[in-house]
């Protein structure tokens, strides 16, 4: 029900959380593969410095490391239904097909019925890139379109990949969108769709978003076809405030975009249902990552404001210094490296 | 010569112009298709084509508040006279400012299958199938293509790009094509990329890539993101090419519904287009002079 979506969500970010014992906020972690073990090991440090009070449940949950299993996928849920948060690495997906059309990273998505995923792409200031003041909201349905891991072999030599879009679906992810850009006091939504080419698909799915806009007067609303969307994203992003879409165009639109302010690692994610809230330490789809000024959002979530806000503050004062960069910002530092430069930035005496 | 709609018709006078002008023996027999029109027209046009060979052609305009059974007119040709593989060149145009420089793609699209099937049904109230078709005929047939215009241009390397690891039977199958064929063609590197990262590439290190193959709507987004990083729409030429025709357009196939008929329409796209159908013509110095013109226009 789009509606209740819409409370539920509001309902995470006024910070009505699972306080336990001692004020303490449990939340899920999952490492996963690449980079995610040793960017979740910096958050913890840096956690540790600024005396932020959550505690982390690790799941090991892997599918190129052969640790992901059908009981590992419940216990995550099981975690989550305590935790409400997560904050997840990479779950990566082997491009061999081993007898399952979908991966683990889908099925949890699925599982946790994660619908709306969100990339917020604002430029860092302080990190010069080609396009400097960038501040739009991507806005992407996650469970249905060309995801659905339907394919089959008719007949030999002959694949058929299913997309479905489904009213259900396409209204809440639009209802998503309007809510978010009405409590953020974004001014337009844009739908990008293929529309005249998927007519019933992309028409359903553009039909959803005209009528659900129909109850936002105040957000202007105005669509686009995806290819014309790149175009104008390489040459005029900034036409652009918060836009909505299905699922692949979604995933290619965060990374055109990731690109243009700086890379997949200064682009954080996050993804929402009506209960939980998952915060991605790198890019899905991405190759690396870096010490995030993100899942510091999971403390916002949290009602944990003030350390966030501190954490926030520390981590974008150490990329606008521009002395300890990373690799992909151009630099030579080490993970280790900025994290300690951020942990010095939180406490000017810590350690001393 | 099918001028379309938007600035269509007033671009194709000024082809007509252009080539008066540089006395090019060739004569355009005019196709009206507009938006709405019936399938009659359209079987016309097709016809037409049939009987020369070769095309110069505006874009027709899709109305997506029309019936789903009243399909895109552009893909109808293209699919009726098999004109499987489109091909755009991306290049950096002196003159042009853009956020990059020296850019220099090719990129091979399939054209006739993958999502742009037009198979699509309402399986129950509220869902909607769209199938994706790929197969390993018309894989292998533009990953031939690709690697062949790489070998003729002498290009080094030949970059797949798909989605592999969510739609592993259907890009699976195309990937597993390309690497086939590839291996027919040692002395260029097969490479491949993800789409999704491929985008992000292509608006940080554009530079990076040589020649690309890809099924039909990543080939779209690919063109339109290329052609924004070297200025835009206006000024990159397409090709679509079957085993017997050869229809020319604009890379990006934009109507410009917004900029008709104020004379404000860059024409270099379509004219670079003509040229690339004088080419094909076997008009090779009618090309080469006016697209030196073009170019030292721009300049």
């Amino acid at each position: 029900d789009p509606v209740t979506v819409g409370s539920l969500w509001l309902w995470h970010s006024s910070g009505s959380h699972n306080g336990k014992a001692e004020g303490t906020f449990q939340v899920t972690m999952l490492p996963g593969d690449g980079v995610g073990p040793e960017l979740m090991h910096a958050v913890k440090e840096v956690f540790k410095a600024g005396n932020v009070p959550v505690t982390f449940d690790e799941h090991h949950l892997s599918e190129v490391q052969n640790t992901a299993s059908e009981e590992k996928l419940d216990r995550v849920v099981d975690s989550m239904k305590e935790s409400k948060v997560a904050l997840i690495g990479k779950i990566h997906t082997p491009m061999e097909y081993k007898g399952d059309l979908a991966s683990y990273d889908m099925r949890l998505r699925r599982k946790l019925d994660l619908f709306a995923n969100v990339v917020h792409v604002k430029s860092l200031p302080g990190y010069q890139t080609r396009h400097n003041n960038l501040d739009l909201v991507i806005i992407r349905e996650q469970t249905e379109g060309e995801y659905s891991s339907l394919e089959h072999e008719s007949v030999k030599g002959v694949i058929e990949c299913l997309k479905i879009i489904t009213r259900a679906k396409s209204q809440r992810i639009a209802k998503f969108a309007f809510d978010y850009a009405t409590k953020k006091g974004r001014a337009k939504v844009t739908a990008v769709h293929k529309a005249n080419i998927m007519k019933l698909g992309d028409g359903l799915f553009l039909q959803c978003c005209k009528e659900v806009a129909e109850l936002y007067p105040k957000i202007k609303f105005d669509t686009m076809i995806i290819d014309n969307c790149c175009m104008q994203l390489v040459q005029n992003p900034y036409q652009f405030d918060v836009l909505v879409m299905p699922n692949l165009y979604g995933n290619i639109v965060d990374n055109l975009a990731a690109g243009l302010v700086g890379g997949a690692g200064v682009v954080p994610g996050e993804s929402y249902s009506a209960e939980y809230a998952v915060f991605e330490l790198v890019r899905r789809g991405s190759p690396r990552g870096t010490v995030p000024n993100l899942p510091v959002r999971a403390g916002i979530l949290g009602g944990l404001e003030y350390h966030s806000n501190m954490v926030s503050d520390a981590v974008k004062k150490v990329i606008k210094g521009g002395k300890v960069r990373t690799r992909d910002l151009g630099g030579y530092s080490t993970t280790s490296d900025f994290v300690k430069s951020v942990i010095d930035n939180l406490h000017p005496h810590y350690g001393a | 010569m099918i001028p379309g709609d938007g600035i269509g018709p007033e671009l194709m006078l000024h082809v007509k112009e252009v080539f008066r002008h540089a006395c090019v023996p060739v004569d355009f027999e005019e196709v009206r298709v507009g938006s709405e029109a019936p399938e009659a027209d359209v079987q016309n046009a097709i016809t037409a084509i049939r009987r020369n060979g070769v095309a110069l052609k505006g874009n027709i305009e899709t109305n997506h508040n029309l019936p789903p059974n009243h399909k895109s007119r552009n893909n109808l040709i293209r699919t009726s006279l098999d004109l499987y593989a489109n091909v755009i060149h991306c290049q950096s145009l002196p003159g042009v400012e853009t956020r990059h420089r020296d850019i220099d793609i090719l990129i091979v699209r399939e054209n006739t299958e993958g999502e742009y099937s037009s198979l699509e049904h309402e399986s129950v109230a509220g869902v909607v199938e769209s199938l994706k078709i790929i197969t390993a005929g018309r894989s292998r047939r533009i990953a031939h293509y690709a690697f062949g215009l790489a070998r003729a241009a002498a290009r080094r390397s030949v970059t797949a790009v798909h989605k592999a690891n969510i739609m592993k039977l259907g890009d699976g199958l195309f990937l597993q094509c390309c690497q086939e064929v590839a291996a027919e063609y040692p002395e260029i590197t097969f490479r491949s990329m993800i789409v999704d990262n491929t985008t992000m590439q292509l608006v940080s290190r554009p530079q990076q890539f040589d020649v690309m193959v890809m099924p039909n709507l990543y080939g779209n987004i690919v063109n339109n993101v290329c052609a924004g990083l070297v200025g835009g729409p206006g000024l990159v030429p397409g090709a679509n090419y079957g085993h017997d025709y050869a229809v020319f357009e604009t890379a990006t196939r934009n109507t410009g519904k917004s900029i008709a008929n104020r004379n404000i329409a860059n024409p270099t796209a379509t004219l670079l287009a003509a040229c690339m159908m004088l080419d094909h013509l076997r008009l090779h110095s009618h090309a080469s002079s006016i697209r030196q013109a073009v170019l030292a226009s721009l300049d």
